[in-house]
């Protein structure tokens, strides 16, 4: 007979062994889900509220619109403005105001021709179809959307595309974990370690970091193995890489798109994160054979000088040392029909999951 | 053939455009070539305008034309009122193929036998390409009232919820014909009067009713509690969702309770008469999966909530503008 790994029963007996094993250990632990689609799924599923007094959860930076700086997202606006583009990205990035207060909804409404996409193939058939426009696609993720922009590119090269442009804002995983870690800006017992990233670097690349870390995937039943996993880890004492995501996470990863990758894309030496700044290394470009296609050379686009708005606290919610509700804005005047930073745009920004998922007291 | 401007320049070509396609098919006695139709009519009329203009205008499961009708048949059905008459307008863009015309207009046929609505009054006016995305119907329809109190004004603490089947299915096929997956769902676009109209015959005290269209499960159960002033909690798991659906708004990471539905409804009743509702409801092809989904609990003050399957409760938050599917 088949289970239901998302049942009530599943998951209440599931709560009660992390009870169990966190009344044998004796004190809660904090766990940081790196990534925002982890973020979004512990808050959809109440498994906060679930485990709340056992587990606290410290969300991490995993998701890309919301690391997203505030010069890229201009940048992807001025881009966007320049005539006879037609500029395309992935959906969540479209609702994130830039310096001005504009974002890319807004100058669509005002004539710029901006479309989301849900694959970045679909860039390639627009730049054939339209071959008297510029196409711009704004590449964003971290190295789960990294190999289809690779792809992209390759297919540009192959069909000697003279119209199809790519902005690459690749980040990458460990850089942003290594951070969180050494700059001890936030207390941590274990790490629920991303997903679908970990389907494209496999799991060993986490190695180096002494701390418990459990690979999972995005079910309730998922995350909750993972809990486990860990308390398990803390229980012996161990600190060691584990994977709660068997039927998607090999120890490699996926080769042949790390090939891609590399064939297409080179680590920057400087980027600038959203919460962090500056991070060194992190971050992919596109490779000088493919630079033909690299926006950023192609086009010469003046930014304005990137403000944030000055009480906006994302910069803290991303690095996990404050939470959402810690925030002035957030719920009166930042909410996710009028965000004021990243982390309300995107589904899986932390503040868009505690508006959306917050929890009701019921006087009944 | 294709439809051209001088279609719309209101000479010989638009008669031949009117003659061959729309009388050819929707042709009855009150749709005359007069300035206006004269009817009499009696007692409380309702009366509902709406414009259509989704695309694709094809799609699993229905058209633009089925889409119209349905639309208007639904809108006066759950204020009460037995569906009469209807007008259109359609803004058509120039080049678009007489076959894909005719084709909805077989549809408007079609799905207005179901109710016996009839289209009473109409215009044509073509725009240049660009202008409209291959066809835009406004319609308005008309019914007779047959049930008076439905208000989404009138629901009361105690009142129980029922959703008349899985929710999210037009949503889905509309999301997934945009971005080109292809999908085992079909729009649930469908005329609702002949489901409706036994409740409404039943002695059953319907508070409020309403179909689930843009905006979902979500917007309406909001209204409801917004206009109401009522706190309504909703259980997730009893809300009906086809897993096809449930896994698609998993992909993209939207929710189920913002899709449109297209021939789906709720209605608050007393809990007394729910016994009675469902023996009607049952038996009924398109309501037989219906399920009671929640309750006012409180009134006094709004709030829309949602119990989820492992016992916490959050708010039932509408979509906030455009959906736009996640990254990763």
């Amino acid at each position: 007979m088949k289970t239901n790994l998302n049942s009530k029963e599943v998951i209440l007996k599931a709560k009660n062994k992390i009870i169990q094993k966190i009344e044998k250990l004796g004190k809660p632990i904090k766990v940081m889900e790196f990534c925002g689609g982890h973020t979004h799924a512990i808050m959809r599923y109440g498994i906060d509220k679930l485990l709340k007094g056992y587990i606290e959860f410290i969300h991490g930076p995993g998701c890309p619109v919301c690391v997203a700086s505030m010069d890229r997202i201009d940048l992807a606006i001025e881009l966007a403005k320049i005539p006879n583009t037609i500029f395309t990205t992935y959906g969540d990035l479209l609702r994130v105001p830039g310096s001005y207060r504009k974002s890319l909804l807004d100058i669509r409404a005002l004539g710029c021709d901006v479309r989301s996409l849900y694959s970045c193939l679909e860039a390639f058939d627009i730049a054939l179809q339209n071959p008297n426009k510029n196409v711009v696609f704004f590449a964003i993720g971290f190295e789960t959307t990294t190999p289809p922009t690779s792809v992209l590119l390759k297919k540009a090269k192959e069909h000697k595309l003279k119209n199809l442009f790519v902005v690459s804002n690749h980040v990458m995983t460990l850089p942003a974990i290594r951070y969180i870690l050494n700059s001890g800006i936030s207390h941590i017992d274990g790490i629920i370690g991303p997903g679908h990233v970990s389907v494209i670097t496999g799991m060993k690349i986490y190695e180096e970091f002494d701390i418990p870390i459990v690979i999972s995937g995005f079910e309730a039943f998922d995350i909750l193995k993972a809990i486990n996993m860990l308390l398990d880890q803390r229980i012996k004492g161990e600190r060691k890489v584990e994977n709660a995501y068997t039927r998607a996470v090999t120890e490699e990863g996926n080769k042949e798109a790390q090939k891609l990758i590399e064939e297409t894309l080179d680590i920057r030496e400087d980027f600038n994160w959203r919460g962090i700044g500056n991070l060194p290394k992190s971050a992919l470009k596109i490779n000088d054979d493919y630079e033909m296609f690299d926006a950023e050379k192609v086009f010469d686009v003046k930014l304005p000088a990137s403000k944030e708005h000055p009480l906006c606290i994302c910069p803290k919610v991303i690095t996990g040392v404050s939470k959402p509700i810690d925030c002035k804005l957030f719920g009166n005047i930042c909410t996710p029909e009028n965000p004021i930073g990243s982390c309300m745009v995107s589904s899986e920004g932390a503040c868009a999951a505690y508006y959306k998922y917050q929890e009701v007291e019921l006087c009944m | 053939m294709y439809v051209k401007l001088s279609h719309g320049g209101g000479a010989k070509e638009t008669r031949e455009l009117i003659d061959k396609i729309f009388l050819k098919h929707l042709k009855n006695e009150l749709l005359t070539n007069e300035d206006a139709t004269i009817l009499s009519l009696e007692g409380k009329v309702a009366i509902t305008t709406d414009s259509f203009t989704v695309s694709p205008i094809f799609f699993k499961g229905g058209d633009i034309g089925k889409l119209s009708v349905a639309g208007i048949v639904n809108d006066l059905s759950v204020m009460g009122a037995k569906p009469l008459y209807m007008s259109m307008g359609f803004i058509i863009e120039e080049g678009l193929s007489f076959e894909e015309l005719e084709k909805i207009v077989i549809s408007i046929k079609e799905e207005a036998s179901k109710t016996d609505i009839k289209l009473i009054t109409a215009d044509t006016k073509v725009v240049p390409k660009g202008f409209c995305d291959k066809i835009y119907i406004n319609a308005t329809g008309i019914g007779r009232v047959v049930k008076i109190g439905i208000s989404s004004s009138n629901l009361k603490e105690g009142d129980v919820l029922i959703v008349s089947g899985p929710i999210g299915n037009h949503g889905a096929v509309i999301m997934a014909h945009r971005n080109d997956f292809d999908i085992d769902i079909n729009s649930d676009c469908a005329s609702l009067w002949e489901a409706i109209e036994p409740l409404l015959n039943e002695d059953i005290e319907i508070h409020a009713m309403r179909d689930l269209t843009r905006g979902g499960l979500a917007s309406v159960v909001n209204e409801f509690a917004k206009s109401s002033k009522v706190e309504i909690l909703l259980n997730e798991e009893d809300i009906p969702i086809e897993p096809s659906v449930r896994g698609f708004c998993e992909i993209l990471g939207i929710e189920p309770y913002s899709l449109a539905c297209e021939g789906t409804f709720i209605m608050a009743i007393p809990k007394n008469d729910v016994e009675k509702a469902f023996n009607i409801l049952k038996s009924h092809k398109l309501t037989n999966s219906a399920k009671v989904v929640g309750e006012v609990i409180k009134e006094g003050k709004e709030g829309a909530y949602i119990k989820t399957l492992y016992g916490s409760t959050r708010y039932l938050e509408e979509a906030p503008g455009e959906m736009l599917p996640r990254i990763c």
